[in-house]
């Protein structure tokens, strides 16, 4: 990957982004087990596949998701996230966005 | 050894005999399977037969033995770490290899070279006094310097860097060193071999059988194979196997680049280190200089290589040594690091009976072969981790008891 395509601002160097992590569900505070809320603040899905990932376009303050397959890093689509984390604004739906 | 070479030099025949035995098929059932014939894996399989007599044991790789991680570094090895936990450990794995080739019977080019860890900020200067305090309070031998010292043992080095982040002084730790590190893989190989182990190449892990939270057997590409005990030691590979056993791990895996330059003479005689310029850097044996730098900044399961580590790593060599600018890179390769959140590997027990880890080696791997190979042996005959790994727990993180490495295991943090 050396492109990277911000739902924003479209295709751009891979050295503009920053990559945030892995998109994760926090499970509810009030209500999860001491254990749960330790394996969801270390623990990770390391294994290699397709993954929901933040990335942040750095000049434009951009964050957003990319989904990636983290084994052949090949990117099938990238989104802003909107209300309730559904990709309600979906500028680039399936853009081939990397090399 | 001497012996062996006067008999060569009596003979007109010099057989080759081969480092361990070539074996196809996997026997039914093993005392212990070891996964992953790197370093960490055959020296495990060393010291079990070694310290604790037990000998049933299969090494399982999935490539050749050597040609992961441990053939990929950049062959530091050092004890200058930064918690008390992190120092001991990496303190009684340069202990072991200083005597390492003599009872390996094998040359590893053990290269004791003096350890620079450069600081061009007064923050990094506090890391390297912290650093300094703590390797001297548990008995190792580090010490920060000045500028005069550092351009002393290196008088090539531009101390001002170009004027764009000069050296204000450095963590010098006596016994830093490089080994031939695919020489440590064969010399544990050729022990562990001779000691009994089996060591199968070519032979990949595709299961690993679980009944009621305890290991019962492996299944490889060469057939079935009851163990009850199984060591993974696979650093880069490691989320694919601990899924196999329904393990949940912080392990994220992050390719970590490398790159020789061509040989010239000896001139750079110590290791040098800048976190600030992301650069790790010292000559070989063979005259080349062998050149690292931080992890790539995204998680990818690949080796590929990439331009943008070539250019920013040579860029901050220039910085240093402007002289090289007609000095031409001729290799570059990547491995997979296994990273953890706290930069401390994570050794020992798991939930699953049976099952125990040898990961999370990261950046920091090579250096810690010797002494995770004897642990995790102790680990497996005891079914019981010793004190000296306590720290590197996998349950470490459910006690939010995390072993805080990042400012001595790597660098550009």
């Amino acid at each position: 990957m050396k492109l990277l395509t911000c739902p924003i601002n479209g295709t751009r160097p891979l050295s503009e982004f920053i990559f945030g992590g892995e998109y994760r569900e926090a499970p509810n505070q009030d209500s999860c087990t001491d254990a749960e809320w330790a394996a969801y603040v270390h623990n990770r899905s390391g294994a290699p596949g397709d993954k929901k990932e933040w990335w942040y376009h750095s000049p434009s303050g951009t964050w957003f998701i990319a989904e990636r397959n983290t084994l052949t890093d090949k990117v099938s689509r990238t989104y802003l996230l909107g209300p309730n984390n559904t990709a309600n604004i979906d500028i680039n739906p399936v853009q081939e966005a990397s090399k | 050894m001497p012996f062996r070479l006067l008999k060569y030099a009596l003979t007109k025949e010099h057989p080759a005999p081969r480092f361990f035995k070539s074996h196809e098929t996997p026997k039914k059932s093993y005392d212990v399977v070891i996964i992953g014939g790197g370093g960490h894996g055959l020296a495990a399989a060393y010291y079990l037969a070694k310290d604790h007599g037990i000998t049933n044991v299969a090494v399982l790789e999935k490539g050749y033995i050597g040609g992961g991680n441990t053939g990929r570094n950049t062959t530091i090895v050092r004890s200058n770490y930064l918690t008390p936990e992190g120092v001991n450990f990496y303190d009684a794995s340069v202990k072991i290899y200083e005597g390492l080739s003599e009872e390996l019977d094998l040359n590893l080019f053990y290269s004791t070279r003096g350890h620079f860890t450069l600081a061009h900020t007064e923050s990094a200067m506090r890391t390297m006094r912290w650093r300094a305090e703590v390797n001297k309070h548990v008995g190792v031998e580090s010490r920060v310097v000045g500028p005069d010292e550092i351009a002393k043992a290196c008088p090539q080095l531009d101390l001002s860097c170009s004027g764009q982040a000069p050296i204000l002084g450095a963590l010098f730790h006596a016994p830093g060193s490089v080994a031939r590190h695919d020489g440590v893989a064969w010399g544990y190989a050729r022990g562990a071999d001779r000691l009994g182990a089996e060591i199968f190449q070519n032979t990949e892990v595709l299961g690993i059988d679980v009944i009621n939270g305890k290991v019962r057997g492996v299944k490889t590409n060469k057939g079935y194979i009851e163990t009850k005990q199984v060591l993974s030691a696979v650093a880069g590979f490691t989320p694919r196997i601990t899924e196999m056993v329904d393990l949940e791990t912080p392990i994220v895996i992050h390719p970590l680049q490398a790159c020789v330059t061509e040989p010239m003479k000896p001139w750079l005689d110590t290791i040098l280190v800048s976190g600030s310029l992301h650069v790790y850097v010292s000559q070989s044996s063979r005259g080349e200089l062998v050149m690292g730098s931080s992890l790539d900044p995204y998680e990818v399961h690949s080796t590929r290589s990439t331009l943008d580590f070539v250019e920013g790593l040579t860029s901050h060599m220039l910085d240093m040594f402007p002289f090289l600018s007609n000095v031409k890179v001729v290799r570059q390769w990547a491995g997979m690091a296994d990273m953890t959140p706290d930069f401390a590997p994570i050794m020992g027990k798991t939930p699953i009976e049976g099952f125990y880890l040898d990961a999370g080696w990261g950046t920091w791997g090579f250096k810690a072969t010797p002494i995770s190979g004897k642990t995790m042996a102790q680990t497996i005959a005891n079914d019981s981790a010793p004190d000296l790994i306590h720290s590197f727990r996998l349950s470490r993180f459910e006690d939010y008891e995390l072993t805080g490495e990042k400012g001595a295991a790597s660098v550009g943090h």
